[in-house]
């Protein structure tokens, strides 16, 4: 196969991927509305359940993060592992947004009013 | 190739992913999403994926993961590692063996397989499918790190030449 032939082929290729990452991020940006509730889980069970309009702060899963909800804005203000990558996520306060920590298997999602699951790409 | 040469040179690139893995982590992430990363390791092992072959880059990543794990520790970041580097490798395989992509598309490949494979592990381990929420800022990541990855290893699969070949 000649030279340019591969090179179209790559263009094509990475078009593609950009084309689609894009647009994914433009839905769910087009498709974010302000959440409720703040949904804590641990491994994968539900812990906790905390309402954006009021301000707090909590510990979560025994002291390895603290959350802090302010303004209607939810973060993590502390983390024991080494990367903090959860607290450099920053404040959420759409649904769906999230903030991981890998670490410690500690999600926190914004949800809607009472909404079951969070159903926003798949 | 005599098997002393094969095996030096094997041992000599995987120290040159580790070093490139050291390199990586020493890197101040700038953004503050889990899994966005350049994958300077990836170099090495296209680098042998296209001078050697698809065994030797196999042992090049594995061994790469294992010294990662033994010196840093973690047993997460070996999960997470060892499935981004598997779907990854297998991609880079198949798209090589096409005639239609040069080591750019490859990279770029295997650089968005390494992020998909890592989101599915973490749905799958945390159980929380808010996590895919992650998948279109990883899929642009890795296609852009593919991108200058597979610049770079263009580029050196091109100029450095293995004499014993």
């Amino acid at each position: 196969m000649e030279k340019k032939r591969r090179i179209f082929y790559d263009v094509l290729l990475i078009s593609v991927l950009l084309c689609l990452s894009l647009c994914l991020l433009l839905v769910t940006f087009l498709t974010k509305r302000s959440g409720e509730l703040v949904c804590v889980e641990v491994n994968g069970e539900a812990v906790a359940e905390y309402r954006l309009s009021e301000d707090g702060e909590y510990s979560l899963n025994g002291g390895t993060n603290l959350l802090k909800i302010e303004n209607g804005e939810a973060y993590l203000t502390y983390a024991d592992c080494p990367d903090k990558t959860c607290v450099k996520t920053g404040r959420i306060r759409y649904v769906g947004q999230s903030i991981v920590c890998l670490p410690n298997k500690v999600t926190v999602v914004v949800r809607g009013s009472g909404s079951g699951g969070v159903d926003l790409v798949s | 190739m005599d098997r002393i040469k094969k095996t030096v040179l094997l041992a000599m690139m995987s120290a040159v992913a580790l070093a490139l893995s050291f390199l990586e982590s020493q890197i101040p992430t700038f953004i503050a999403i889990p899994g966005v990363k350049l994958g300077l390791a990836n170099i090495a092992v296209i680098f042998v994926l296209y001078k050697l072959g698809a065994k030797e880059a196999f042992a090049v990543s594995f061994v790469r993961l294992i010294a990662v794990f033994l010196l840093f520790g973690g047993v997460m970041p070996l999960i997470y590692s060892i499935a981004g580097a598997l779907l990854s490798l297998c991609v880079m395989l198949i798209l090589k063996g096409l005639p239609t992509f040069s080591e750019i598309g490859v990279s770029v490949a295997g650089g968005v397989a390494h992020n998909i494979a890592q989101v599915l592990v973490a749905v799958f381990l945390l159980d929380s499918s808010a996590i895919f929420l992650y998948l279109p800022a990883l899929l642009l990541s890795g296609t852009v790190a593919g991108v200058v990855i597979g610049i770079i290893s263009a580029i050196l699969v091109k100029r450095v030449k293995i004499k014993t070949l």
